[in-house]
């Protein structure tokens, strides 16, 4: 009987047990988290405090789950060391767990730099976890500002939560535009626009110099009263412990298609590793919950003894703010197709007879078509992209392709 | 399992399914009441082109990229392979909308939340898709394939 | 200048707006722009000039919001030019031309079928329950001469003309490739081979596709000679000549060329987009002897394999005529009667001209009996066989089996609204435009013409078997079975039946 140890307990890791178990039934796997929590979607602590979703229905997986699956959960606990030799994982508390096949899915943490004076403010907050979220919740109150530190997509789905519930949000960015990740200038300023209509106060291309209590002074030289700071700049992919055991890491855990690491018989899956972005054409972090979730099932099918290659990874967002909606993939390079109307945006680039990426604002109705198309790298010329580019449609495939789609078993 | 599967070669675009669609869902007994002087959100939709029309709804693929790209785990297979939303754990994020390559999942009438067929599993026509039993040329059928 | 000056629309679209979800399925649905949205005030109207009463709207609306209703508009009443002749002269008076109808004469005049009533056993015979014992329903058509003869070595030899073997006392009518689309005759090609019967070709040729149908296929040879070659001849189960129509007796037809789409035009061997005729005659038959030359030739052609169906319109001297074609060669006689349906014929021909069948099926049969012919040839009907009940009465009369081309295109969903020559059939039966003609799968067509006929075979056992009768060759020509109701002397003389009470 095999035995499976998985360090993390997020999405790549929950896929990576269904992988496992879609392949052997019998094996013993072991799940050590640092999270006192089942499982749940991380991108929902700020739908949580927006009032989406409530706290008992946030588990990623029913509770029966880990149970069905015959998961034995350590919950609470940290590993500290692979031994690579030995085919073990040291625990916070001096456990030793042997392994058969060892995932490593620890994600990511929140990047704090250096800011003077931020030791001193008393509520201060990341925004990474559902324990971020819930001790953030505790301070939010009616007649509180804010101050959110980075116009990423954290700060700015934090921003969003909390909206309703303070008196007011300020964003602070060192760059001169919103969610530079996954918009282009002028995507940028349309949602920008729509969150300054909405009453969130942005201050760009300026950062914070220094925190003096409730008061955060900028480069600029301006001030900012506040009653609450959340720091989201960025994050850093938890490599250490695959690094200090001696395998490759670049930016992120170096894998392959398998999702094996330059260690014999130890993966990697999630926001902690790099994948092969096939609209970029090279390997990067591709931080995102369907990535990680489809990384994690193919490296649970190969530690399980199955088959599996990852092959097509492509950046992914839907990202909504308010009532407005945001869609992305891929890369923005190549040629352009622009429209834009009142309440809409849309951009698709393509390049090499291929759809290499899109931003669509307003109006994501049946993105996902685009998104196929990246990924499966259709040739454009196989497809009527005039008609595509006013409106994803099945009806720009053949008549053969679509009979494959809508009359056949997927 | 039993799919919903489109014959374009049959369909008249006349759009009954998406009407009978949206009565099925609206949970109101009576077609007229549920749908009269209302904008209706069917969980199927006709493409219409140049003399070729075809419904598209959830194919409740076997690997379902929407399921494994949900943030919250409100997507789901249910025992039959039924690919299925939970309403309460949705948040309306839409990235199943940004995954699907048939772009057959939806916003709902509200926005606040993904649609989608669910082979009318989820109403008072228990399994009985209304779409396929309203077809008028059996463009649409429900079968094992 | 409108055609329609001085009318008022025959048929009035109705929408109940309380029950109207604006849903514009009947907008989308109907061919003759009935139907439209207006946008400014967000409702359904409708433009009643120019409905055909199809029906498709009322069948497809989801909330039953539509009726079409006869219009209450009258013009002041007078039994002689009732509305509809005076509408006639004013359209004839517009357009200068032949009014031109389609399927089958709607005028009053008596049916016969109705007129006639069927026995049933009490007591003194018994009845059969055909659930539990055999009813035979099959029929085979063709010479019934065979006389047994013996070889030199004393064996029998088979002297058997071909014969066509029937399930059912049924066959579907000739309906061509080109008056009917390509899905309708699909639909009857295919559940012809499920029921064991016999589709019929028309003159329009054999489309490619339908051969592997070949051998529950009627190919016609009319007038025009469309689509006659080799090949259609041998893939066939019989060939029938084409002399006449019930629905337009003693003329020929008329294709236009808009309805000679590529493959009809393939089919029939025709250039594409010029208007075809059919001549009134054959141009090389002007007596039985010429008859009898084409049946021979076509039977040479076909290795005296095949029976030769030579059809006929019912007309006065009927009897006279079937005497002749008996004695032609041909193997079966069809006679169509004067409620046959057509795609296109001129309105007054249709109305007027001919006879009914049942008359003129008891005429022939009687002369054909007193000649001592009546084995030589089997004799089929039509013009209009409604139901399993007047099934039941032909064969009583004397018909070895019926035609239904009518009852047929109901099955398919033809709702008799009678404009099949405007090619705008919006049940996708009458027409050659790929928009409509999608909307008769034939997968739902023929299996809608096969239940028609198990019912009806169901109803003829259980009519039969309350007659003491078990097979069709003891109910043919066997007008004891029948008693008119409410009939002249004189139409009981020639139906050959006596009165109820009698």
């Amino acid at each position: 009987m095999k035995k499976y140890v998985i360090i993390g307990n997020s999405v790549a890791a929950t896929h990576a047990i269904e992988g496992i178990r879609s392949v052997d039934g019998a094996g013993k796997i072991t799940v050590v988290s640092d999270e006192p929590h089942a499982a749940y979607g991380r991108p929902l602590i700020s739908y949580y405090l927006y009032g989406r979703i409530a706290r008992d229905k946030m588990d990623y997986r029913s509770e029966a789950f880990y149970e069905r699956n015959q998961v034995d959960l350590k919950l609470g606990r940290r590993a500290e060391k692979i031994d690579p030799t030995a085919k073990t994982v040291l625990l916070d508390d001096g456990e030793t767990l042997s392994y058969d096949r060892l995932l490593v899915a620890t994600g990511s943490r929140p990047f704090l730099p250096p800011m003077e004076g931020l030791d001193g403010v008393k509520d201060r907050f990341t925004f990474m976890t559902l324990d971020d979220a819930l001790s953030l919740e505790r301070a939010l109150s009616p007649e509180k500002d804010v101050l959110i530190v980075g116009a990423g997509l954290i700060g700015l789905k934090c921003a969003e939560g909390v909206f309703d519930r303070v008196k007011s949000v300020t964003v602070v960015d060192l760059a001169d535009r919103i969610l530079p990740s996954i918009l282009d200038g002028e995507g940028s300023a349309f949602v920008k626009e729509f969150l300054e209509k909405k009453g969130v106060r942005f201050l760009l291309g300026d950062s914070v110099a220094k925190f003096d209590g409730g008061t955060a002074t900028l480069k600029s030289g301006k001030t900012v009263a506040f009653d609450l700071v959340v720091v989201a700049v960025g994050v850093r992919p938890n490599v250490e412990l695959v690094k200090e055991a001696g395998g490759a890491v670049n930016r992120g855990i170096v894998t392959d298609s398998g999702q094996r690491t330059s260690l014999p018989d130890v993966y990697a899956a999630g926001d902690n590793c790099e994948s092969y972005d096939v609209t970029a054409k090279q390997s990067r972090i591709l931080a995102i919950l369907p990535n990680a979730a489809l990384q994690g099932e193919c490296a649970g099918v190969n530690m399980a003894g199955g088959k599996r290659d990852f092959l097509n990874a492509a950046p992914v967002n839907a990202i909504g703010f308010f009532d407005l909606h945001v869609a992305t993939a891929g890369s923005y390079e190549g040629e352009c197709y622009e429209e834009r109307t009142e309440t809409s945006y849309k951009k698709l680039f393509y390049k090499d007879n291929m759809l290499k990426g899109f931003i669509l604002i307003g109006n994501i109705e049946r993105a996902g078509i685009y998104t196929s198309l990246i990924r499966n790298m259709v040739p454009l010329d196989s497809v009527d992209f005039d008609l595509l580019k006013r409106s994803p449609a099945l009806m720009a495939f053949s008549r053969e392709a679509r009979r494959d789609k809508l009359a056949r078993r997927q | 399992m039993k799919r919903i599967y489109v014959n374009e070669e049959w369909c008249l675009g006349c759009r009954l399914c998406e009407y009978e669609c949206a009565y099925a869902n609206s949970g109101i007994s009576d077609m007229v009441k549920a749908l009269k002087g209302k904008t209706i959100h069917p969980r199927i939709r006709v493409e219409d082109g140049d003399g070729v029309h075809f419904a598209v709804n959830c194919r409740h693929c076997t690997e379902a990229i929407c399921v494994k790209s949900c943030i919250a785990g409100a997507l789901s297979r249910d025992g039959n392979g039924t690919v299925v939303i939970d309403r309460e754990k949705c948040v309306g994020c839409f990235t199943c909308v940004t995954v699907c390559p048939f772009g057959a999942i939806m916003p709902a009438a509200d926005g606040k939340a993904a649609q989608k067929c669910a082979l009318c599993t989820d109403n008072v026509k228990n399994g009985v898709p209304n779409c396929v039993t309203y077809c008028p040329n059996r463009a649409i059928v429900f079968e094992e394939r | 200048m409108s055609d329609m000056l001085f009318m008022y629309p025959e048929y009035e679209v109705v929408r109940d707006s309380d029950r109207c979800i604006g849903c514009r399925v009947c907008e989308r649905q109907c061919a003759n722009e009935v139907h439209y949205h207006d946008e400014e005030t967000g409702k359904m109207l409708a433009d009643s000039t120019k409905c055909v009463n199809c029906h498709r709207c009322v069948c497809l609306c989801p909330t039953h919001a539509l009726k079409i209703k006869k219009s209450e508009d009258t013009y002041k009443l007078n039994a002689n030019w009732d509305g509809q002749t005076i509408n006639e002269v004013y359209r004839q008076a517009g357009s200068g031309g032949v009014l031109l109808s389609s399927m089958g004469n709607p005028k009053p005049y008596p049916v016969y079928w109705d007129k006639l009533l069927v026995n049933a056993s009490q007591v003194t015979n018994p009845s059969i329950d055909p659930l539990r014992e055999p009813m035979e329903t099959a029929v085979f058509l063709g010479k019934k001469t065979a006389k047994v003869e013996r070889d030199e070595n004393g064996k029998l030899k088979d002297t058997m003309s071909p014969q066509l073997k029937l399930s059912m006392p049924v066959m579907f009518s000739a309906m061509s490739y080109g008056s009917i689309s390509y899905n309708a005759h699909e639909s009857l090609a295919r559940a012809a081979e499920e029921l064991g019967i016999f589709y019929n070709t028309g003159e329009g040729g054999l489309h490619k596709d339908f051969y592997r149908y070949g051998k529950n296929t009627i190919v016609q040879v009319a007038s025009g000679r469309f689509g006659v070659f080799k090949d259609y001849l041998e893939a066939a189960a019989a060939i029938e000549i084409k002399m006449g129509q019930g629905a337009k007796p003693g003329i020929g037809g008329h294709l236009p060329g808009a309805k000679i789409t590529d493959a009809v035009s393939n089919t029939r061997m025709i250039p594409k987009g010029v208007d075809v005729i059919s001549p009134a005659p054959h141009h090389d038959i002007y007596s039985i002897e010429d008859l009898r030359q084409l049946i021979y030739s076509l039977k040479e052609a076909t290795a005296y394999k095949k029976p030769v169906i030579v059809k006929i319109a019912a007309v006065h001297n009927v009897a006279a005529i079937a005497s002749g074609i008996a004695r032609s060669g041909a193997d079966v006689i069809a006679i169509d009667g004067y409620r046959g349906g057509t795609g296109a014929a001129p309105t007054r021909i249709r109305d007027n001209v001919g006879i009914p069948i049942e008359l003129a099926l008891a005429a022939v049969d009687q002369r054909l009996r007193e000649e001592g012919i009546r084995d030589n040839v089997s004799v089929v009907v039509a013009g209009s066989v409604r139901s399993s009940a007047d099934l039941l009465k032909a064969i009583a009369l004397g018909a070895d089996a019926c035609y239904i081309g009518t009852a047929a295109l109901l099955a398919l969903g033809c709702h008799l609204c009678r404009s099949c020559h405007t090619g705008k059939c919006n049940w996708g039966i009458a027409t050659q435009v790929p928009e409509l003609v999608k909307r008769l799968n034939p997968e739902v067509g023929y299996k809608r013409l096969v239940n028609l006929m198990h019912a009806w075979n169901h109803e003829l056992q259980e009519m039969m078997g309350g007659m003491g009768i078990n097979s069709i060759e003891a109910l043919r020509g066997n007008r004891l079975m029948l008693r008119g109701l409410g009939m002249t002397e004189k139409e009981l003389e020639i139906l050959g039946v006596r009165h109820a009470g009698e």
